[in-house]
Parts: C-alpha cells; structure tokens; sequence
C-alpha cells in the first residue's frame, strides 16, 4: 500500500492546544475572564513584588499607625512599615505558601491514590481505613492540634496542611482511577506486557486529569482561606513574614477606632478566593456539562 | 429484624467506631513527635533529669496504652484530667471546669446562627430550584459562590465596620461572662451569629438547590406530571419523602461546618467559646486542653454526620417497605 492518492482535502484530526484554549476562552463567560484577569494580577503581584512594592517587606519607613498619605497608600502598620508593600510582598508569601502545600497534597494523595486503585486488596483497604478515620475530623480543628504538638513553625504547618489536605485527594483520585482502571485500554496495555510506569502516566493519568485539575482549583482555595485561617488566629505563618492572615489579625484592633485596616488584606485573600472559584465553576460547566442539570 | 432498625444500628456501630479511632488518633498525636513532646518542649540543652521530672509531673512516664484508656475513661465521664499550666504551682486547672461553661457559650452561639440559617437556607434554596434559570436564581447564584469564597473573618470584619463602627447597633467585641442575662447574651452573641450565618447560609443554599433540581429531574417525577398531577401534589407526595434525606444530609453537613467556622468568628469578636479556648491552648502548647477541645469538635461532627444518616435511612421511603 504506497500513498499514491492524496487526501482531497487536509483533514486535521484534532484542534491544536492552543486553538482549542483560543476557542475556549472566545466562550468564557464573563465572571470567568473576571477571574482569570484577577487570578493574572495576583499572580504578577506574587513574582514581581520588589519591583512593584514601594518599600521593603519589613523596612520601617515611619511612625506606627499612620493615615494614608502620598508616601504611604495605605498607611502604615503597628511598627512602623508600609501596609501596600507589605500586602504586595504578602501576594509572593501566602500565595506561593498556599501552592507549595497543594502541590504536595496532590503528589502525595494522587499517587495514593492511584496506587490504591491499580492494587487494590489490602494496600487499598488498609489506606482507605486510615483515611476515612482522618476524614472525620475537620481539618481546621486538626491542624491546630498538631501545630500545638510539634510547635508552630512553617515546615510544620506546610506538611501538617499537606498531609491533611491529601486524604481529600486520595478519595477523589482513588474514585476516578478506579473508573479508568477497569477500561480495556488499560487491560491491552497490562496484556502487552507495559510495565507499571507506562500504565500509570500513559494510560490513567491522562485519563484522570481533567477532574484533578478542577479539584486542584477548589484544593488550592481550601488550603489558601485555611492557612489564612490559621495565620489569623497566630499559628500559621508567622512574622516577620509579611502574610495576608496574620496582617489582619496584627490590625484587627484599628477596627474600633474606625480605620478600616484589617480590611485590605482579608479583601486580598477574598478577592483571590472568589477569582478562582469563579474560574473553577466556569471548567466544571465546561467539562462536565451536567451540573444544575442542565 | 426491621431492616430500617438493622441499617440504623449497622450505622450507629460504624459511628462509634469512627469516634474511637478519632480518639486513638487524637490521643496518639503526642506520641507521634520525634523524640518526644517532653524533649521537644525543653529544648535541647535540657537535661535528662530535667526531661524526666517534666514527663513525671505530666504524667507522661507511664505507658501510652494506659494513659490512653485512662484518658477515654475518664473524657466519657466528662474528665479530661487536669491543664499542663499552672502545673508547678500550688493550684491545679481542670480542664472539664474551664471547657463547661465555654461550650456552653460556644453551643449558644452555633444553636443562634442554625436557628437563623437553616430555615432561611432552605427556603431561599427552594425557591431557587423551583423558579430555576430566572433572575431571582441568577443573582443569588453568583451572591452565594462569591460568599463561599471569602473567609469568615473578612465577613466578620465588614460586618463590625458597618454595624458596630459606623453605625453604633453592636459592640465590636462579644463579651459574655457566666452572669450575663439571656437577653443581653443574645444582643452581644448577634453579630457573631449573623457571620456564621452569612457564611453557612450560602453552602445550604446552593446544595439545597442542587438537591432539589435533582429530584426534580427524575423520571418518577415527570411521571406524575405527566399524569397531571397538580403541582403542589407532586411536590408533598412524590418530591417530599425522597427530599428528607438529601435536606438532612445538607443540614448536617453545614452544621459541622459551623463547628469549624465557630473557632475563627470566636476569635473575631473575642467572643469567650471554645473554639477561642483552644486557639489559646494551642499557643501555650497546653496538650490536655487542646485533646480535650479536639475531641469535642470531632465528636460533634461525627454525631452531625451520624444524625443525618440516621434521619436518611428513617425517611427513606424504600426501605419502609421491604420486598
């Protein structure tokens, strides 16, 4: 069989990734770009906050408590240093803080989980058992019962966070990699003879990753309000480091002298929130199509 | 046996199940710190005999085994033994006599936001899903996935600058003392009450409105529509029995919600529960008290969760009339 007779016309099998981003993104609705665009600020907030900010994240640049002023947006905090940069620099801390913990909640409970599916038996028991136990006490709650064991530190709180968080991620990752694993195109391939990394990341991972992507939206969310959270409440994050949480909590006593400082930052870390929820919701509608039943 | 009294039990044996081992992982989280809660505390110049007087005073010298059955014993009997601070000193803290009247606070409050949230929830959530797609649907749609979004303290603290600061109905801070009278705690208890309501009110909805679209699109459903049943009809005697469990279900799941939501708004308006205690607790590393606050929250959440289970296998209309 030569090829002798060309096609008429060039058929393409499939859109290029970025025509079909291109085509997704000319049918986003409108919160969506909201959340994109914000998502885009926060983001080149985070990477290039000493070019933006107009101080140092601790330089004490005047008096403590100061009114907004032409040298100071947004006044000054309760020594002295400037609230926008401390705000900017709290983008870069609180928001890569809040990744990091995601991304290893992910590798562990996602490689779990897979694990658990393809083997089954008594590994899958056995970790599904532990989970479920861990499952049923709020994570919140539990985070600051381990904080006060191994004392507040920030490797402590990113792997105590992780951890937590990646029981939730076994779960969803075990539920969807089970749907994949009995499909025939993992049978041919374990038939063929590929071996145990060929079936993970060439047959089930691609299979499972649109829904991962979705949950790692709504993870990151969970992870980010809770580290804001514990922050807050002085366990997390802690200074010097300038962090949205623990900036509020530092100028939650301005509140009753009706300055409205607390304010900025736990509008930061809402803003975000809502961003990427907005961004999240969009991609559920567009992956599943059947949510609200429409 | 009654298959809907085997199924409950089944559940309730599973439930005490959870709640040990909750216990055992609660318990053990001491013990699972390298080298030791003692060594970790005193640092590393301690010395042993330091590290040994330490352990005997908090009595952590004798096995975990033991101290863990001792534990549970006594915590089933409403002791949790005695607090780490003030332990050198003449006078030793109960742990039990400082929770009381702190969960009785913390309780006060949560009971006051489901008390507002709950009904509200359910019936902006009904009416969501019954007028689907109008504007009504639309504009509490994307209000609530924004208020999901936000963290209690930014709802708290808007709340505080509207209503307290600018306009003078509350106080800032939540103050309430064991002499406080119903009337006054329930003024000084509204602010935090209405956060956690804000903040629970929006997930009720939208899974209120999710269930009941649902149920709604069954075939049983569009049966009796099509049968020309009359539209209150449907809803009372085809869409309600199969309603309870999935309502349950979304009650309980935001009422444990409210469990976790409760430690921050607490800590927001310095409102004395629980929830505040333990923050406390975990800064001064005080182990009893934080064991005994985890137990609780844990514990609550699993009898939510229990509860909600229970009510969906009573209410569910298949298991009523076994084959």
């Amino acid at each position: 069989m030569n090829t002798a007779t060309p096609p008429v016309r060039a058929i393409k099998a499939r859109r290029s990734v970025m025509e079909s981003i291109r085509r997704d993104l000319k049918t986003a609705p409108l919160t969506a770009w909201f959340g994109m665009v914000v998502i885009l600020l926060y983001a080149i907030c985070a990477i290039f906050a000493p070019l933006l900010a107009p101080y140092g994240e601790s330089e004490i640049v005047g008096k403590a408590y100061q009114l907004s002023s032409p040298e100071n947006w947004l006044g000054t905090d309760q020594i002295g240093r400037d609230t926008l940069s401390r705000l900017i620099f709290g983008a870069r801390n609180t928001i890569g803080i809040a990744l990091i913990t995601t991304l290893l909640s992910f590798l562990v409970g996602g490689s779990l989980g897979v694990l658990a599916a393809l083997k089954r038996g008594l590994l899958d028991q056995g970790i599904s058992r532990v989970v479920d136990a861990f499952l049923a006490i709020p994570v919140l709650i539990f985070a600051l019962m381990m904080l006060a064991v191994v004392g507040k530190s920030l490797i402590n709180l990113i792997i105590i966070l992780a951890l937590l968080d990646s029981t939730r991620v076994f779960r969803l990752s075990r539920a969807v990699a089970l749907n994949v694993v009995v499909m025939d195109f993992v049978e041919s391939a374990r038939l063929r003879g590929e071996g145990m990394r060929w079936i993970v990341f060439k047959e089930i991972v691609p299979n499972i990753l649109p829904p991962l992507i979705t949950e790692f939206g709504l993870r990151f969310c969970f992870v980010f309000l809770t580290i804001s959270a514990l922050s807050f409440l002085g366990v997390g994050i802690q200074p010097p480091t300038a962090d949205w949480g623990s900036m509020v909590a530092e100028s939650k006593s301005l509140i009753s002298f009706g300055r409205p400082a607390p304010l900025y930052p736990a509008a930061a870390i809402a803003l975000l929130t809502v961003a990427v929820n907005f961004v999240v919701d969009w991609f559920l509608h567009k992956t599943s199509g059947l949510r609200d039943g429409h | 046996m009654h298959p809907v009294l085997r199924t409950v039990l089944q559940r309730l044996g599973l439930g005490i199940v959870t709640l040990l081992a909750v216990s055992v992982i609660i318990f053990s989280s001491l013990e699972m710190l390298p080298g030791g809660y003692a060594e970790n505390v005193l640092g590393q110049s301690a010395t042993p005999e330091t590290v040994a007087a330490f352990k005997r005073d908090l009595g952590l010298d004798r096995p975990a085994s033991v101290r863990y059955f001792e534990w549970i014993g006594n915590a089933v009997q409403g002791d949790f033994g005695s607090s780490y601070s003030g332990l050198s000193g003449s006078m030793k803290r109960n742990v039990s006599a400082t929770i009381a009247p702190r969960l009785y606070n913390t309780f006060f409050l949560a009971a006051m936001a489901a008390l507002i949230a709950v009904p509200l929830s359910l019936l902006l959530g009904a009416m969501a899903a019954l007028h689907r797609n109008s504007w009504f649907d639309r504009i509490v749609n994307s209000v609530t996935l924004t208020t999901i979004a936000m963290p209690e303290f930014f709802i708290a603290y808007i709340l505080v600058y509207v209503f307290a600061v600018k306009l003078r109905l509350f106080y800032p801070n939540s103050t309430v003392s064991i002499g406080t009278p119903f009337v006054e705690h329930l003024y000084r208890a509204a602010l935090p009450a209405i956060t956690m309501t804000l903040v629970i009110i929006a997930h009720m909805m939208r899974m209120t409105r999710a269930a009941i679209i649902n149920l709604l699109a069954s075939p049983y459903i569009e049966m009796a529509q099509l049968k020309g049943v009359s539209k209150s009809d449907v809803i009372r005697h085809h869409a309600l029995p199969n309603a309870w469990a999935p309502i349950a279900t979304v009650i309980a799941f935001n009422l444990a919600y409210l469990v976790v939501g409760v430690v921050v708004v607490e800590v927001v308006f310095v409102y004395p529960g629980i929830g505040q205690l333990m923050v406390d607790a975990v800064s001064s590393r005080d182990m009893p008290v934080v064991q005994a606050c985890a137990l609780i929250f844990a514990a609550t959440y699993i009898l939510l969760n229990l509860l909600a289970d229970i009510v969906s296998i009573v209410t569910n209309p298949r298991l009523l009339h076994p084959k």
